[in-house]
């Protein structure tokens, strides 16, 4: 037998051990959150799993509308926290919440956002109709929530259809975010928060008020495969330990 | 179902348009990297293949470095000539002719390095200048090689998704290809879309290669 068929074979049950063991120390709870809250939830995950040493959070972000779509086609999710009430909605329609079940836990503001170095930044959303401005970075409003808020917003002020030809739809808010950070578009619609994680490359150039305003609910699912730790991750997030850690990423109370 | 064709007609002009490049440029490299003995030659051929192995997002990040708005060359064509390849279907062609380089590139370079050089010499001695060598001798004897390559290459252009998401974005009816058109449908829940859109997907490449059996089949191309 080669030297490296035993060091394989010596290895061998030591691996099988490590396996074997890693879920039998701790259970796995599955939280699909809004991309908006990909950095206070990673912190939130730190704390409860500090707090609850035999549960590790596995985090799942995306846009709202495509972890409903995963949820809805059958993925093991245990918590849903969402950016928008319509898409909440939609996954209690789907029976796959509770009606009930659900919390608001965090506000945001909606905000248009230009690259750090633009010298002209637009002040209002006429101005985004202007002739300075030749690309627009939104949420796609079919499963990006972020989207949704700004086309009722665009709408109301008729000015989607004039804008639409220049808007570039992305996957999440957090793209978006990107897409202004590189300057591949002059301007974009993203959260509050989001423009604060990237302060050198991006500015806020004018708050947009929203008529729905833009509050986070969350809910542990009916089919939550650890429906125990779901329950105890939902009052985390809502008690006074969860809501410090998501007002330091700077979301407003409900 | 009219964005699902909107999206199928994109998709091919995409992939059309980058398989012609890489036709130019891979028969090009094949070439070279066939025929001539120059220091580096393997680490070349490697750096070549590369975008067969990277992940797509790998691809995409280096092109949104490089061509876009703030990279070195994207600033430079923006500066100079007003050319935005971001969010363009020209940028999706780019990133489609990266992605499938490696496939007419190597199947090039395997086909020139099989064509007997007797042949070419015996051209050589009956008169023929070195361009009608290559036009009349060599390449007839390695276009079927070639071509096995080029239709790999339009079916990879075809697919491609990750590199062209990052690059092109989504935008309906000018960058959103088909494979970019299902993954937004999927992500959104419209399901009725999703299906029309990969029922369509999956008729065009079953033609395709259908199409593809009957160019490269048992006669040789180029001799008849």
């Amino acid at each position: 037998m080669t030297r490296l068929a035993r060091t394989i074979r010596r290895a061998l049950p030591a691996l099988a051990l490590a396996l074997a063991a890693a879920p039998a120390m701790a259970t796995d709870l599955t939280v699909s959150a809004a991309a908006s809250l990909t950095n206070a939830f990673k912190d939130i995950a730190t704390a409860f799993e500090a707090a609850n040493p035999e549960t590790r959070v596995q985090l799942n972000v995306g846009a709202s509308g495509a972890l409903l779509q995963q949820m809805a086609k059958g993925a093991p999710v245990d918590v849903f926290a969402s950016a928008d009430q319509e898409t909440m909605l939609q996954a209690e329609q789907q029976q796959l919440v509770r009606p009930g079940a659900k919390a608001d836990f965090a506000g945001n503001a909606l905000v248009v956002v230009v690259p750090h170095d633009a010298p002209a930044p637009p002040k209002t959303l006429a101005d985004l109709a202007g002739p300075a401005v030749k690309k627009v970075a939104i949420g796609l409003p079919a499963s990006v929530p972020v989207g949704r808020y700004t086309r009722a917003v665009l709408e109301k002020a008729n000015l989607w259809a004039p804008i639409e030809a220049r808007l570039v739809g992305a996957q999440t808010v957090r793209q978006a975010l990107d897409y202004v950070a590189r300057g591949e578009v002059d301007a974009g619609f993203v959260y509050a928060t989001d423009a604060s994680i990237l302060p050198g490359k991006v500015k806020i150039a004018f708050v947009v008020p929203t008529e729905t305003p833009v509050v986070y609910p969350i809910a542990a699912l009916a089919a939550a495969p650890n429906p125990a730790a779901a329950r105890k991750f939902v009052a985390f997030v809502l008690s006074p330990a969860g809501q410090a850690v998501l007002a330091k990423h700077g979301f407003a109370k409900p | 179902m009219e964005p699902a064709w909107v999206a199928l007609g994109l998709s091919l002009k995409v992939a059309l348009w980058a398989t012609g490049i890489d036709l130019v440029l891979g028969v090009a490299a094949g070439l070279a990297l066939a025929r001539w003995r120059f220091p580096g030659r393997e680490l070349v051929d490697s750096i070549l293949l590369l975008p067969m192995v990277l992940p797509p997002t790998v691809l995409g990040y280096y092109l949104l470095v490089v061509i876009g708005r703030r990279g070195w060359l994207g600033g430079w064509l923006e500066r100079s000539f007003g050319i935005n390849l971001i969010f363009t279907w020209q940028g999706a062609v780019i990133a489609a002719a990266i992605v499938a380089f490696p496939f007419v590139c190597k199947s090039a370079r395997a086909a020139f390095e099989n064509v007997d050089g007797q042949l070419e010499q015996a051209a050589r001695v009956l008169g023929l200048g070195a361009a009608a060598v290559f036009f009349r001798v060599t390449l007839p004897l390695a276009w079927r090689g070639i071509l096995a390559g080029v239709l790999l290459a339009f079916a990879r252009a075809l697919g491609e998704f990750g590199a062209t998401l990052m690059v092109a974005g989504s935008i309906p009816g000018k960058t959103q290809t088909l494979s970019i058109a299902v993954y937004e449908a999927v992500q959104a829940g419209q399901d009725e879309l999703a299906n029309g859109l990969v029922l369509l997907t999956s008729a065009t490449c079953v033609v395709i290669l259908l199409l593809a059996g009957r160019l490269a089949g048992p006669r040789i191309p180029g001799r008849a």
